[in-house]
């Protein structure tokens, strides 16, 4: 097989078809762009829980000596080690608690280091500005009211916190708009499919003088299918290079520059380059086969071989 | 070479088989006309052979293998044995005659360096030598059917199947062409024609196969078009 007398069939075979081909690369790269959002929005989703998110219910914080002169709620002084033990046996003889688990100041320090890496905050941060903690898993996380009324105001303890309901809200926010994007992807990828079938359909007709002839002389199946599916496949390639280049203008725009949402949410940890970057082959990958298989598909149909 | 063995076949939505229990069989070396009026089942005879279609019963050998067995990847390497030639000529329009020629050859994927040297020597063999960088539609239709002939033949093929290969030629150029076809049967390729030229048969006096609706109604060696037709 020649390399050089298949690229030059590929070649005429997009021209001819040049709007058609311009259509699938667009309908390609919409549909991976929302499918690597997709993805990237899950990222974003992980990077934001914390060491205790998917591990514990309800968190309370005790005081520290800083905390003594802050916060009015803590102006007896930092936490005792009788009044921890206290708190912790309290927790532990109500029965709807499953597991309670102490967070020293310096395990604290220790997970925040690991979540926030070299953020700016995170490098001002020292061990004696943490917070120890008590995390309480619940064997039922709607009851954290009963853990929040127990313990609330009590001496030593700065607040009770429901561990999820500062994120959920955002959360559940950032998931519709993920299943938005998901079934939007769905609609592109649907009519990428149909766009890719309908152009192999018209190539196959326009071509049926040569893969006649190809056919006559005895040209194997795979032969005569490849510059279709080799069309396909690179126009795939195109709308999946340009699904990758609106990922990257997408991180660029919304937390770099533009929306620069890493300036106006200091406190949120937003995905890195690195996450990006990791998604582009696979986005890539995803672009050059699923137009190949849909032409391959779409070839058993138009084309007799 | 060939063989057919009590061969029928029908289309779906047609009542009458295109062909009814035809036996028959050619040699190596043959030369065969196939006549008989439209509709007989000249097409779905050359068909089989291609096997473009399959028999819907009895067996069609060809080159030694039964095509109902022969898987549908192996036909392609089947087709490479045989060359065909149609009425149309079915010449790329935008590729000048060498390079019609040679796609015979690049889409089996023959290297190079012998499709530079198999193209001028059967274009020459034609009777096309100097013409090698015009363009098809620059060419007369016997021309035109020389460079088909030209590119079943490339491949020195054991069987060449012509489809009415002078039914768009003027008696005369359609003898040029059938002293070429005469030629290359002489080499020792068996060459089958379907044709409805009268004329050609009687002068040729070679083996005449004539369907009828469908039927074997005449195998005759040596023999002429036929009576009224």
């Amino acid at each position: 097989m020649r390399a050089q007398f298949v690229l030059s069939e590929i070649g005429v075979g997009l021209r001819r078809n040049l709007t058609m081909t311009f259509a699938v690369i667009v309908s390609v790269a919409l549909s991976l762009a929302l499918f690597g959002g997709a993805l990237l929005m899950r990222e974003q989703v992980s990077t934001m829980k914390d060491y205790w998110y998917d591990k514990v219910n309800v968190s309370i914080f005790l005081c520290n000596k800083t905390d003594a002169s802050t916060s009015p709620k803590c102006a007896k002084g930092a936490v005792t080690k009788q009044q921890r033990e206290q708190i912790q046996a309290d927790l532990k003889k109500m029965d709807i608690v499953e597991n309670v688990i102490h967070e020293t100041a310096e395990e604290a320090f220790k997970h925040y280091k690991e979540q926030y890496g070299d953020t700016a905050i995170a490098s001002v941060i020292t061990p004696d500005q943490m917070q120890e903690s008590i995390r309480v898993k619940l064997k039922d996380p709607e009851k954290y009211k009963v853990v929040a009324t127990a313990f609330a105001g009590r001496d030593g303890i700065e607040s009770v916190q429901d561990q999820r309901s500062i994120l959920e809200t955002l959360f559940n926010m950032m998931r519709s708009v993920n299943y938005a994007a998901v079934a939007l992807m769905l609609l592109m990828l649907v009519i990428a499919l149909m766009l890719i079938i309908n152009t192999v359909r018209v190539s196959a007709f326009s071509r049926r003088r040569e893969t006649g002839i190809m056919r006559l002389v005895g040209a194997s199946s795979f032969y005569i299918q490849m510059p279709f599916i080799m069309e396909a496949a690179f126009s795939g390639l195109i709308g999946g290079a340009f699904a990758c280049v609106l990922l990257v203008a997408g991180r660029y725009f919304l937390v770099d520059h533009g929306l620069n949402l890493a300036e106006q949410m200091p406190l949120v940890n937003f995905i890195g380059w690195d996450v990006v970057l990791a998604q582009l082959p696979l986005v890539i990958v995803i672009g050059l086969l699923m137009p190949s298989v849909a032409a391959f598909i779409a070839l058993r149909k138009y084309l007799k071989v | 070479m060939i063989r057919f063995d009590n061969v029928s076949k029908s289309y779906p939505k047609q009542n009458r088989p295109a062909l009814r229990e035809v036996s028959l069989e050619i040699e190596k070396g043959e030369f065969v006309f196939l006549v008989g009026s439209s509709g007989s089942g000249k097409s779905t005879f050359l068909r089989l052979l291609l096997r473009e279609e399959r028999a819907s019963t009895g067996q069609v050998h060809v080159l030694g293998k039964d095509l109902a067995r022969l898987s549908n990847w192996k036909v392609p390497h089947m087709r490479r044995q045989l060359g065909t030639v149609f009425q149309d000529f079915r010449l790329l329009p935008n590729k000048t005659v060498a390079q019609n020629v040679a796609f015979a050859q690049e889409v089996i994927g023959k290297p190079r360096g012998e499709i530079r040297k198999a193209v001028p020597q059967v274009l020459d063999l034609v009777g096309l030598g100097g013409k090698e960088d015009r363009m098809p539609g620059e060419l007369s239709g016997g021309e035109q059917q020389r460079v088909a002939i030209a590119r079943a033949f490339v491949n020195r093929p054991m069987l060449l199947i012509a489809d009415e290969p002078t039914g768009n030629l003027d008696p005369q150029t359609s003898v040029g062409i059938m002293k070429l076809l005469d030629r290359i049967n002489r080499t020792g390729t068996t060459v089958v024609m379907a044709t409805h030229d009268q004329n050609i048969v009687d002068q040729m006096r070679k083996r005449v196969i004539e369907l009828e609706k469908g039927r074997l109604v005449r195998d005759q060696a040596r023999g002429v078009y036929g009576y009224q037709h």
